[in-house]
């Protein structure tokens, strides 16, 4: 589809002024390649709207620096809707030194997930506000160890991850041999948790989780964990339930619900486990 | 010798640390692993005793490395 889009804008720009068509244009990721010509025209007839982003930045290489807000400004007619356009646009023209990690641009791959504004969001999916001229204030995920600039260190989270074994368990073969079949029914009770990107921004957002990241194992895992409790294919939910029945695991969790508030794929962290904690009690 | 503070300890825990995974390698290449170990401790020889989130990262970091270069894969370094 933006493939298509982006072709036609290119065809319709050959078409009107072939002269001025700049190389960029061409690229389509970081610029707006459907509205180049038409952010061409406005941009050299309106006054440019001007935009600052405070980024945080600190340099591993440096230790002793200390970490410091760092200030850019994009005009917005040149720019994409979304948070990470402008990132991109920042690495690209103003500064090659940012670092933050970026892939799918569609809200599918979480890696762009970070602290915009107070709200921990994924850049890609976090549209720039145009209205107001406020400063844009970003933050690597709180709470976590900065790799450098806006990447987080998310190797407990993994870890945690891995610790829930999140893969079909089973012993028994299916009756005929084929893939494992699950009713309508049973299939419906997945929704709203396979869409978990594992992007870690609820988990960063909980203050239980800031206080207690090495033993609670945090909404976005305690999701994991209840999709497969929840799994009518999975043989060992007795197991899984047992590995949670403690102290520290799960009952960190204190229905704060900022995982909820957070999500940036809109699912519900909190509902999870507190069917979670029904399943345990009953 | 002065008191040490706890963040100095932990620095010489991990030292300690280091020189023993050392002493898992073969022997012909336990010379260049030491050798490393103590150079990448030199590096940040400078950092001031009171920057604590600086040491605290290159604790870390030094686990990290130390984690990575202790598996037995790991047979020489230069």
């Amino acid at each position: 589809m933006a493939a298509l889009r982006s072709s036609s804008a290119r065809v319709f720009a050959a078409a009107s002024r072939p002269a001025f068509r700049p190389v960029v244009a061409a690229r389509g990721m970081a610029n707006l390649a459907d509205g180049a010509t038409q952010s061409q025209q406005a941009s050299s007839e309106q006054s440019p709207k001007l935009k600052t982003f405070q980024i945080y930045r600190w340099n591993p290489d440096t230790p002793t620096e200390k970490p410091r807000m760092q200030s850019y400004t994009l005009d917005l007619n040149k720019t994409g809707p979304m948070v990470l356009d402008a990132l991109v646009r920042i690495k690209n023209e103003l500064d090659p030194t940012l670092t933050f990690r970026r892939s799918c641009r569609e809200g599918i791959c979480g890696s762009c997930a970070m602290n915009i504004n107070g709200t921990n969001t994924l850049a890609c999916l976090c549209r720039i506000p145009a209205d107001n001229s406020a400063e844009m204030k970003i933050y690597p995920l709180p709470h976590t160890y900065v790799v450098k600039d806006l990447v987080p260190d998310l190797t407990l989270f993994y870890k945690q991850y891995k610790s829930i074994k999140p893969y079909l368990q089973r012993d028994t073969p299916s009756p005929d041999g084929k893939e494992y079949r699950q009713s309508k029914a049973d299939r419906k009770k997945l929704d709203g948790l396979y869409e978990c990107i594992l992007c870690a921004c609820c988990s960063t957002s909980c203050p239980s989780y800031w206080w207690n990241s090495e033993e609670y194992l945090g909404p976005a895992i305690l999701l994991q964990s209840y999709r497969w409790l929840a799994d009518s294919r999975d043989e060992r939910t007795a197991e899984r339930k047992d590995a949670l029945n403690n102290s520290m695991s799960l009952y960190r969790c204190h229905t704060i619900l900022n995982c909820t508030r957070t999500c940036p794929k809109g699912l519900n962290p909190g509902l999870a486990i507190a069917n979670i904690k029904k399943e345990l009690a009953f | 010798m002065a008191r040490l503070s706890g963040l100095q300890k932990e620095v010489l825990r991990l030292y300690r640390k280091c020189l023993r995974e050392c002493r898992k390698k073969p022997e012909a290449t336990r010379a260049h692993f030491k050798a490393f170990a103590r150079t990448e401790f030199e590096k940040n020889i400078k950092v001031d005793k009171r920057d604590f989130s600086a040491i605290e990262f290159l604790l870390r970091k030094g686990s990290r490395q130390l984690e990575m270069y202790a598996s037995p894969g790991v047979k020489d370094i230069r």
